[in-house]
């Protein structure tokens, strides 16, 4: 005689997600509390990554932290590197000649919408469509082509130093980011808005679906993309100006909606805006030194300072606390992704495995810069 | 009701847009490149392993065994020994080993050395299951070059 399965209505399962799982687009485990089909509960599990980025800046000197910088998001790997940098010479008091200032600008423009193309492709597959990958690859690679020629690497980029750059660009770089800026825009509007933007499926996966409120982004600190589709108008790069940014001409996308599709919208008009700024940056770029003078081996005074930047993922911060010595005293980095996915447990629950899913992907986590 | 025709239409409209740009692009070039049948040329900045640069003259390496890579280096992959030979002034490199397993290619070590000694090699196919294939002995590799 076969008895039936006893089953309360109101029983729940465990569903681990992760750490190694496609749609983590790296080792985050999710523990997943689960109805049936819906979330009740979401815990991230985090530290799979962890390499102790800030006790390793301590036991090093200032330049010896800097290729741990683009290893924390290696897909926006020259914000990082802009941070730190930028808070070393804030602390020691360099300098910074124009000319690197904008090239750090052109560079680290290009890095962002590199970083968006990969996250535009991994996220429309993680919906499940995949051709839309390979088109936004297939433009991301200029990218890193062009990035490596001046910065000889395609991915971990290390190529700011402490008052200025690596090496000077050439015309070649120059003329590449021109034609790439001329072919994206003209593929922005059929490969990527008609083609994806436009697409039923696709609307139907975001539209309405993981709303984050200006509330629960205030709560877990969200910045970046995450805030803008709230309707936050905050950017660093506005709101507290660096670099060279005050002197170009660019608007920061904001949608008050919310949803997932906000913030899809707000990474996609970012593309155009960033493209908008490598074009100024490229007609204003300066003649003159891409180096400051800067002693070989850097001892700024004691003293603690934070700088700030807009990362491709929301706002990465350095500070930096020196006591004089050769080796920061402290650096504590605070990094965007690990806000960001801090809201998912609250966000997720009550959502379908599949929506909560969808709402993952347009958080656009780097699970680096989580645990550093 | 009307919802379900506009959706209908919508997505009708959404495939014709889809298979429009994939047949345009079925006609493309192809964009891969095809490795290992077409190998790709690095650029002249490309930051592979680091080897040593011998003098023009002499094919001797160029360092001095002043250990500044050495000290410069974040994960200590970089070992440099010499020995001042009798009635000499000027050390010279008997030994420079790179354990390239540790290296993350950051290039404080070319930028720290003040006499044009070292630079970055341009090979990249280097994948290896063995240990010992990444311990590097640079010296040996410049007499092998020469
Ligand atoms: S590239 Fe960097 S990690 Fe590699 S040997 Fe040189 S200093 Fe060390
Ligand atoms: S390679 Fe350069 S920095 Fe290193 S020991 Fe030789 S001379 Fe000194």
């Amino acid at each position: 005689m076969t008895v039936p399965i006893q089953c309360t209505p109101d029983e729940t399962f465990v569903l681990n997600l992760g750490p190694q799982h496609p749609a983590t687009h790296g080792v985050l485990r999710v523990k997943l509390t689960m109805d049936g089909e819906y979330v009740v509960k979401a815990e991230p599990v985090l530290g799979y990554i962890h390499r102790m980025h800030e006790k390793m800046a301590e036991s090093g000197t200032f330049a010896q932290f800097m290729p741990n910088t683009p290893r924390m998001d290696y897909l926006s790997a020259l914000s990082y590197n802009q941070g730190y940098v930028m808070a070393v010479e804030r602390a020691a008091g360099i300098e910074v000649p124009e000319r690197a200032e904008y090239i750090r600008t052109i560079t680290v423009e290009l890095n962002r919408i590199s970083s968006h193309l990969l996250w535009f492709g991994a996220f429309v597959l993680d919906l499940g469509g995949f051709t839309p990958l390979l088109y936004a690859f297939d433009d991301r690679e200029k990218i890193l082509d062009l990035l490596e020629r001046i910065t000889g690497s395609r991915l971990t980029y290390c190529y700011y130093r402490f008052g200025g750059v690596y090496n000077d660009i050439d015309d070649e770089f120059i003329a590449g980011t021109r034609e790439f800026i001329k072919r994206l825009r003209s593929r922005l509007p059929s490969m990527y808005h008609d083609l994806v933007t436009g697409n039923i499926i696709l609307i139907k996966r975001l539209r309405d679906i993981g709303f984050v409120t200006q509330e629960t982004c205030r709560k877990y600190g969200a910045t970046g993309p995450v805030l803008r589709g709230s309707g936050v108008q905050y950017d660093v790069r506005k709101n507290e100006p660096y670099s060279v940014y005050p002197e170009l001409d660019f608007d920061i996308p904001c949608y008050p909606e919310g949803d997932s599709m906000a913030r899809y919208m707000v990474r996609m008009d970012e593309i155009t805006q960033s493209l908008r700024i490598i074009e100024q940056a490229l007609d204003k770029l300066p003649e003159g030194p891409v180096n400051a003078k800067v002693p070989k081996v850097l001892k700024p005074g004691a003293g603690d300072c934070y700088c700030a930047v807009e990362a491709a993922r929301g706002t990465f911060g350095c500070r930096l606390v020196c006591d004089g010595g050769k080796n920061p005293y402290r650096l504590k980095l605070r990094s965007p992704t690990f806000s960001n996915l801090s809201l998912f447990g609250e966000v997720a629950e009550g959502m379908i495995l599949a929506d909560a899913l969808a709402f993952m992907g347009s958080l656009d986590l780097v699970i680096p810069c989580i645990d550093r | 009701m009307s919802d379900y025709w506009s959706d209908v239409i919508n997505g009708t409209r959404s495939l014709v847009i889809g298979m429009n740009i994939t047949v345009r692009e079925l006609f493309k070039p192809v964009i891969t490149e095809q490795y290992p049948h077409f190998v790709p040329v690095m650029t002249p900045r490309f930051r592979g392993h680091i080897e040593l640069i011998g003098n023009e003259e002499t094919g001797l390496p160029n360092c001095v065994v002043c250990g500044m890579c050495q000290r410069a280096c974040p994960s200590s992959c970089i070992t440099v020994a010499g020995e001042k030979p009798e009635g000499s002034k000027k050390k010279v490199l008997t030994k420079y080993i790179l354990d390239f397993t540790k290296c993350s290619l950051c290039g404080s070590c070319v930028e720290s050395c003040n006499f044009n000694a070292i630079k970055f090699s341009h090979d990249y196919n280097l994948a290896s299951t063995r240990k010992e294939d990444y311990i590097f002995d640079l010296v040996k590799r410049l007499e092998e070059q020469s």
